[in-house]
């Protein structure tokens, strides 16, 4: 079971491979839109490739409620509990 | 019981010509960003447009078909009247009968060729290539000219946010036919009836006898769900693609050009990372200048690597196109 640090390492990295964002700017408080600069359908992009990484299923329904990189890691650690 | 003649094994098929209409009006985004309340940078962050063509009333459906046909037909080698069928992928002839595909052969001289338009929105060019294939092949056609038209203006709403910077106008047209070698791969094609309202037009044309005046509710203009429509069409449509590959026994590092709907500029990048392109394959970027013009875009795009010399008449590309329905196919083709 990957712990909250992992999850936000691994998606940190994904952030930084779609977005060309520092990995180490992907901090659990950051918004992705307002303090990371990453637009809706790069979020899209994000969101497809934490579905792989982690083996979880991120619903389109669901991906406008991931406003920060804690939402994100929080969501993703419930798929897998 | 006497046996009706079976079609003898068909000839080798491929592209024989190419020819597109390109309307004269450019549009750059300055002219779109005030009744969106966007700006041109926006734009070309989400989309990588700068700027598109909208036909006047003078350019058509039909005339904006026919003048791309003339330049196919020109370039193939065919006349007109060596046609024996002509296919119209679009969504905006605006008539729902007779088919714009009848007016088009006769003003090209092609009467009295089997004639029909084909609904398959963005996908509807690759549709029609593989239908015109399978014609030749199985001997209901000898030539077949196939025609992706729009203009999507006229069924755009100016003030939608998510469609009035993307859509946009113009025809691109190829005459299929028999020759030596096949250059036209088995399609790869379906569809997701499933996500019917992610791409749609909003309300049915107004009726003359509505029963029910309440009942007509919104515009007749198109309207999308932006994200989830990139979600399918960049990853869904790159395992299209990679199956495209598999079937006509091909890898990445065989092609020399990628020709995708010109969508969007993110979805095709995006697409492109997913099939992990070699760099020497040429990747159709068209729509930077000429906006999304759903079933004419491949053929556009396609003229377009050509005349800038980026690929070259024989060169192997990789089609794909997807859009509203949801419906999709892909090929693999010689360029002609």
């Amino acid at each position: 079971m990957a712990t909250t640090e992992e999850i936000r390492t691994s998606l940190a990295d994904i952030v930084n491979e779609v977005a060309g964002i520092p990995a180490d700017d992907v901090q659990l408080d950051k918004s992705f839109v307002d303090d990371l600069d990453v637009d809706s359908l790069s979020m899209v992009e994000v969101v497809v490739a934490a579905e792989e990484k982690f083996d979880v299923k991120i619903p389109d329904d669901e991906v406008k409620n991931l406003k920060t990189v804690g939402d994100a890691v929080a969501y993703i650690e419930r798929q897998l509990a | 019981m006497t046996a009706l003649p079976a079609p003898t094994p068909g000839p080798a098929v491929a592209l024989l010509g190419l020819g597109v209409y390109r309307p004269a009006r450019v549009v750059p985004n300055a002219e779109i960003v005030d009744l969106i309340g966007s700006s041109d940078e926006w734009i070309r962050t989400r989309s990588g447009i700068e700027t598109r063509r909208f036909a006047g009333a003078d350019e058509t459906v039909v005339s904006m078909s026919v003048a791309a046909s003339r330049t196919a037909l020109e370039q193939a080698g065919i006349a007109a009247e060596q046609l024996d069928c002509v296919v119209v992928a679009t969504v905006s002839h605006l008539l729902q009968t007779p088919s714009a595909a009848a007016m088009i052969a006769e003003q090209l001289g092609a009467t009295p060729a089997a004639a029909f338009d084909l609904s398959a929105a963005c996908a509807g060019f690759c549709y029609g290539v593989s239908l015109a294939s399978d014609m030749v092949r199985a001997g209901s056609a000898q030539h077949v000219l196939v025609i992706g038209v729009e203009k999507l203006s006229d069924i755009t709403d100016p003030t939608d946010r998510s469609t009035s910077f993307i859509f946009a106008d113009g025809a691109g047209a190829v005459v299929v036919g028999p020759t030596d070698e096949h250059g036209i791969s088995p399609v790869v094609w379906g569809s997701d009836g499933a996500r019917y309202d992610l791409i749609r037009q909003e309300a049915p044309w107004p009726v003359k006898v509505d029963p029910d005046p309440e009942s007509e509710k919104g515009s007749h203009t198109l309207r999308m769900e932006g994200n989830p429509v990139f979600r399918w069409a960049s990853f869904e449509m790159a395992k299209v693609a990679k199956q495209t590959l598999e079937r006509a026994g091909l890898t990445v590092d065989d092609l020399d050009v990628f020709i995708p709907h010109q969508a969007n500029m993110r979805i095709t990048d995006a697409m492109a990372r997913a099939l992990k392109l070699p760099p020497h394959v040429a990747i159709a970027r068209d729509i930077a200048q000429q906006g999304n013009t759903s079933a004419a875009s491949v053929p556009l795009a396609m003229e377009r690597l050509i005349a800038d010399g980026e690929a070259r008449r024989g060169d192997l590309a990789l089609l794909i196109a997807f859009g509203a329905g949801l419906v999709y196919a892909a090929q693999v083709v010689r360029l002609p």
